[in-house]
This record gives C-alpha cells, sequence and structure tokens, in this order.
C-alpha cells in the first residue's frame, strides 16, 4: 500500500469506518456531521500524540464493528444503508462499551473542543450554540501584544 | 552552592508568600520549584488541555510523562494514574502552583471551622478535631492576604461569616445573567446571597487591570493578567528584594539532616537532572498536601527511619478535599449571557448549624460552560449520542445553571498518603500512592447540599432539575488537597505546631494546606495563603531572635 494516506495514524479504510461511526454520534442536520467538522482529523491527530494510548482500542475496536456488519448484514459497515448502521452502532453500545464510550468522548471533544486540535472546523459547532468565536468577551478592548490593558 | 538561611520547597500559595515574607525581613531565600515559570502569555485558552479539563494533559504541569501516582482502590487493588488523570489528585507544577489557573475563589473559613470537633463531637470512624488557633488568631491575616493578593467581593449581604476589620479592597464585578436570576430566587428562600469573594481584579489595583470578563476562567492562565495568584503578586516582590533566588524545573529529592538530627538544606535535581545540595538555616516545604508528605516521607535517615517528622506514623494521615455535590437547572429561557468569570453569586446559610448534620459547606453557581462540559450535563433520559445528544446541546447549552459547592469533609486517619513500594518516578523517586475512602458522614452532608442547590434552581425558575452528588470510591483531595501534615499541640496525633513547625525537627517547617485540621466549607486558597502569613509572621520573629542560625 502506497502511503499516500492522509492520516497520521489511521488507515484510509480505518479512517471510512470511523467516519460513519462519528457521523452517528454527530449526524448531520442544519449543521455538519462529525465528520463534515473535521472529528477524524482531531482524532487521528490525537492517536498520534496524547492519546497513543488509545491506539490498540481503535485498531481493535474498528476490526469489531465490520465484523459485526459482516455477520449481521454481510458487507463492511461502511457500504450499510443508514438504519443498518444506527443498529450496528447501537449494538456496539450495548456489547463494546469501552470503545463505544472512547469513540463517542472522543467525537464528541472533537466536535464541540476548540477547532486548534483539528475538528470543530471554522467552530462550527460554537456558532451551531450560538457563541461568539472566537468565545471571548471584551478582548478587543486590550493589546494583547504586551499583555495589559491598552 | 552558597549557603542560605532559608529553602523553600514549591512556589505555590503559600511557598510564594513565605518566600516574600522572608525576603522582605531580610534572609536569604532559595525558591525551588519543579514546575516552570508560566505568564499570562501561556494562556492558550485551550479547553481540552488546561489546568481543569485536562483530556489532552495538564496546561501547567506535571506532564503525563515520568511523573505517576499510584492509587488503592476500595477491593485493595492498585492502580497507576497519569498526572492528567483524576486519580491523580493533581493539583499543579509551575510558579504560582494552583494560583496560576484556579477559579480564585477567596474564602475566609467560618470561626466554627476552626472548631469542628467542639461544635460537633467526632463521628464515629472519623478524625475530626478542632484547629490549635482560632478564626480570631487568623484574622490579621486573611485580611493581609486579601489586601497584598488582591481580592474582590462583597460579603455585605450575608451575615454567616466571621468577624472582619476591613471590607475587602475591590468591589465585586457588576452582575452576571446568572447572579440576576439567582439572587431574588434566594432571597425569595429567605436566603442570603452575596457577591462571593475572588482572587481577581475587579478595578485596577496592584499595578494590573481589571478582568476583561471571558468565560474561559477556571483552569486557565488569565490572559490579562488579572487573577492574582502568587506568581503575580508576592513572587515578583520577593525577587525585586534582591534577597530570594527562584530555581524552576527543580525536583527536591529530600531533606539532608546532620548527625545531631537538625535539617542542613535540601538535595535536588536541577534542570539539567544533576544533582544539586542547597544548604540552609532552615527548610520549608511547600509542595501541596500529597508531595510535601512525599517529601517528608521520602527524607529518610538514620535518626528519622521513617521519614522526617513521622515519629508517630502521622505524616500522610487525614488526607482530604471537598465533596463537591450540587445540581443542574433547566431553564425555557436564556440562562447564559457569556459573562465571565462565571460563579458570581454564593451563599453561606447552610455551612453549619442544620440538625443531624455535621457542618455543610458554601454554595454558588459554577464557573465552567464551555460546550464541552455540556456534553455529559444534558437531562437525565437524553440519549448520550445521535442527533437527540445534538439537538439537545443546543437547546440547552444557554438555557442551564449548575449550583455546587465544597462540602467541608469529615477527615478519616485512614485517608492517606504513602510511598508506592515499587512505583518511581522519572528522578527514581517512590512515587505518592493513595488509599482510603472519603468518611461516609460527607457524602450524606453532599446529598443534603445538592437537595438544597436543587430548591435554589426551582425556585429560579427551572422547569427541569438533575442532583448532582456522587460517591466516588476513592480519597478526595485534588486542587483542595489538604490535611496530610495536622497541626497541633500534640506531637502524637499531629504533624506540625500551630506555627508549623515540625514538631520533631526545630528548623523544618511545612507551610501549605497540609497543615489544615480540617478543610472548611470553602474553596482553600485564601485560608492556605493566611496560614503562610502567620507562619512567616512567627518564623521572622523568632529569627530576629536569632534562633535557628547554627
Amino acid at each position: 500500500m502506497g502511503k499516500s494516506s492522509v492520516w497520521e495514524f489511521l488507515s484510509d479504510e480505518q479512517a471510512r469506518t470511523l467516519a460513519v461511526v462519528c457521523d452517528e454520534i454527530v449526524p448531520a442536520d442544519d449543521f455538519p456531521s462529525a465528520s463534515q467538522a473535521g472529528v477524524l482529523d482531531y482524532i487521528d491527530r490525537q492517536l498520534a500524540r496524547s492519546y497513543r494510548r488509545h491506539r490498540a482500542a481503535y485498531t481493535d475496536g474498528l476490526l469489531h464493528v465490520d465484523e459485526m456488519s459482516r455477520i449481521r448484514f454481510g458487507q463492511p459497515f461502511a457500504a450499510l444503508a443508514s438504519d443498518h448502521r444506527f443498529e450496528i452502532v447501537s449494538a456496539l453500545e450495548q456489547y463494546d462499551k469501552p470503545f463505544f464510550n472512547l469513540v463517542r468522548n472522543h467525537t464528541l471533544e472533537g466536535y464541540y473542543g476548540s477547532p486548534r486540535h483539528g475538528g470543530n472546523r471554522d467552530a462550527v459547532s460554537w456558532r451551531m450554540l450560538g457563541l461568539a468565536e472566537p468565545p471571548i468577551r471584551g478582548r478587543s478592548q486590550y493589546d494583547l501584544t504586551n499583555g495589559s490593558p491598552s | 552552592m552558597k549557603r542560605v538561611n532559608a529553602v523553600i520547597v514549591g512556589a505555590g500559595a503559600a511557598g510564594g508568600i513565605v518566600a516574600k515574607e522572608l525576603a522582605v525581613a531580610g534572609l536569604s531565600v532559595v525558591l525551588l520549584e519543579r514546575g516552570k515559570w508560566y505568564t499570562a502569555h501561556d494562556c492558550r485558552k485551550d479547553d481540552l488541555r488546561n489546568q481543569r479539563t485536562t483530556l489532552l494533559g495538564n496546561a501547567f504541569g506535571p506532564e503525563d510523562e515520568g511523573n505517576p501516582r499510584v492509587w488503592v482502590d476500595p477491593q485493595g487493588d492498585a492502580h497507576t494514574a497519569l498526572a492528567s488523570e483524576g486519580a491523580y489528585q493533581n493539583n499543579a507544577a509551575c510558579v504560582g502552583g494552583g494560583t496560576l489557573s484556579y477559579g480564585a475563589q477567596a474564602w475566609r473559613y467560618m470561626p466554627q471551622d476552626f472548631r469542628m470537633k467542639s461544635t460537633y463531637g467526632a463521628p464515629d470512624g472519623s478524625s475530626l478535631e478542632d484547629w490549635p488557633i482560632s478564626y480570631d488568631d487568623l484574622e490579621p491575616f486573611y485580611e493581609k492576604a486579601e489586601y497584598e493578593i488582591g481580592i474582590s467581593g462583597d460579603y455585605s449581604g450575608t451575615p454567616f461569616h466571621g468577624p472582619r476589620r476591613r471590607p475587602l479592597p475591590m468591589p465585586p464585578l457588576p452582575p452576571n445573567r446568572e447572579f440576576e436570576i439567582l439572587e431574588p430566587a434566594a432571597r425569595r428562600l429567605g436566603l442570603h446571597p452575596f457577591h462571593l469573594p475572588m482572587a481577581r481584579n475587579s478595578i485596577a489595583y496592584n499595578g494590573r487591570g481589571p478582568c476583561m470578563r471571558c468565560r474561559w476562567c477556571c483552569g486557565f492562565a488569565c490572559e490579562v493578567d488579572a487573577k492574582n495568584g502568587s506568581q503575580n503578586t508576592v513572587i515578583p516582590v520577593a525577587l525585586n528584594t534582591g534577597n530570594c533566588e527562584l530555581r524552576t524545573e527543580c525536583m527536591v529529592r529530600e531533606i539532608l539532616t546532620d548527625e545531631r538530627g537538625r535539617a542542613r538544606g535540601v538535595a535536588y535535581f536541577d534542570a539539567d537532572g544533576h544533582l544539586q545540595e542547597q544548604l540552609a538555616d532552615l527548610v520549608v516545604v511547600s509542595s501541596c498536601a500529597a508531595e510535601s508528605a512525599r517529601l517528608l516521607l521520602n527524607s529518610k535517615s538514620r535518626l528519622f527511619p521513617n521519614g522526617l517528622g513521622n515519629r508517630y506514623d502521622q505524616v500522610g494521615r487525614n488526607l482530604q478535599g471537598h465533596h463537591y455535590t450540587g445540581a443542574i437547572g433547566y431553564f425555557d429561557f436564556e440562562t447564559y449571557d457569556d459573562l465571565g468569570p462565571g460563579a458570581s453569586i454564593a451563599i453561606c446559610d447552610y455551612n453549619h448549624g442544620t440538625p443531624g448534620l455535621s457542618g455543610g459547606g458554601m454554595l454558588a453557581n459554577e464557573f465552567i460552560r464551555l460546550p464541552i462540559h455540556m456534553i455529559d450535563r444534558l437531562p437525565p433520559g437524553t440519549s448520550s449520542w445521535g442527533l437527540a445528544h445534538k439537538q439537545a446541546m443546543r437547546q440547552w447549552h444557554k438555557r442551564s445553571i449548575v449550583i455546587m459547592g465544597p462540602t467541608q469533609q469529615i477527615p478519616s486517619a485512614e485517608a492517606r498518603v504513602t510511598l508506592d513500594p515499587l512505583v518511581k518516578d522519572k528522578w527514581g523517586l517512590p512515587v505518592v500512592r493513595f488509599s482510603g475512602n472519603v468518611h461516609p458522614h460527607t457524602f450524606e452532608i453532599g446529598e443534603v447540599q445538592a437537595q438544597r442547590a436543587e430548591t435554589w434552581l426551582k425556585e429560579a425558575g427551572a422547569i427541569h432539575t438533575s442532583q448532582m452528588a456522587g460517591k466516588p470510591s476513592l480519597v478526595s483531595a485534588g486542587q483542595h488537597q489538604a490535611g496530610t501534615c495536622r497541626m497541633g499541640s500534640d506531637p502524637r496525633s499531629s504533624v506540625v505546631t500551630p506555627d508549623c513547625r515540625l514538631h520533631d525537627i526545630d528548623n523544618v517547617f511545612v507551610i501549605d494546606g497540609s497543615v489544615h485540621v480540617t478543610n472548611g466549607g470553602f474553596n482553600p486558597a485564601l485560608t492556605i495563603m493566611a496560614v503562610a502569613y502567620k507562619a512567616s509572621n512567627a518564623l521572622v520573629r523568632n529569627w530576629k531572635g536569632t534562633a535557628f542560625r547554627s
């Protein structure tokens, strides 16, 4: 396999599966879904940094998702129709709670956390919640180059 | 290395004050700090990596790598914790310690908080005790802390506080919307709400400007330097005297003693990892409850085989923090106005005086309201994922209020810090091992506090409410950690004298939250500071009487 992947840790196949799981956790409505908001970038980047300790959980967990999908529906997870995807993620929540919780928490961190980490692209979730971006009041009154009021 | 009068281990709330008081009195001082010196420019406003929300690590130390601790679960199994994990009970490792990034509530304890055993009697299985000093003994030093560190607020709305000679030096910040919603509701309930005290400039003070009212406060360094900790108040004063040298990224290995059983200084690893000795006439340990106990326990010698000050196996016992409980209320109108710092209104009606309960605590609206904190605070029954979760975020983020408070803990001798027999840190030193649990009566008080918070929210118009009152099965310490080197008159049941000197060794002092006998129903920072001023005052007086000089 050529090393043309855009990901730091994930394989393209893992990323396809993960994107679908993340989009069940934060689906699109009039605001973007998890993957549309960059949550995969967030998770991938952290797996290469602060979340190195969770790498094995992702590798095994994503295999497990595909395995559940093939057993129930005879297809890899990313190829499933929408209601079947929901069924698999619900099954994951029930039968593989540790991995489900990990992905669920990381997805929400990526979606609602600071854009600096790769998720929440264009601060989309903050705008969805009606918060200013940057969410800071009074900042314009300060000259931050020397740390004191201008 | 040049011998000095005093070496202080830890540049936090207490260590910074001791350094300033000694340096101003003319003593030569070396202030050692294991962490770095951050400034306002290091405020990254990172909601996933700060000192309160540490999903991606601690912003102000220690690092996850090489700084483990161990905790023992109720089944007796030991687990290793990373510095950014809750079970680690972290405070901070940096100049300023917790005060660089704290929420900065600056409370005086109440007179009864110093006489808990006399007031209530010790519940079974507890080590509840009175302090050997009173509120009146500490009052002048509370005032000194309020004026030198810089506190804003207004106590005039409440009768529930000890006598004070002077008001706070700064007025409160103007009310935010939560204050305006909660204040009349509290009054209708017959309570006494007021503007809580904060170590935060509401007006220009001490040469720095006022709070700019962002909501990124508790857990963050202030980017306009309006939040007052030891790093921007007393430590610069200490350094300006020319008598104090601050050395950062220095990890103290042990307190060195001579053949007569007196301390002669400390051995420490410097920023390059080289072992150094700093000799001194006196040693002050101000490393926070867990690390102060660890340093004493790690300072073993022929004369002190169980560590310094530990002749009667008291070092590390009575570990306590606060048991936080409260409630969240959901409203059908917007309650959130994005005006920081967040916490603005408090009541002290429930700190004492409830029949059947040995104490209580302050209740206040909660600081933290960034989107990441809301993901697990949606109404009970809300799906934890999917479209329903996303829509609930949108519905409730700006329409909810959290009221919480620190229940004063009933201390227990079995809640303790020892040294782990196996795990070592990157310097090869045995690490902190936590064992024991919170006394069950603390949980009973916490449950009542949660009900009270819920009642307040309902009166304020909440359409749904949910109590928040867990029963964690591990010690409580964290940023409010205290108690491990108890102050007392009897060497068999305490570690230091009322002047914070080890019973065992007349030139070693422990000055920080470790000495708290009980921890009040309040954030402890101002009391740590007042105790540091009082102990420094005694130390300087004795020094002038030429004590300690060998």
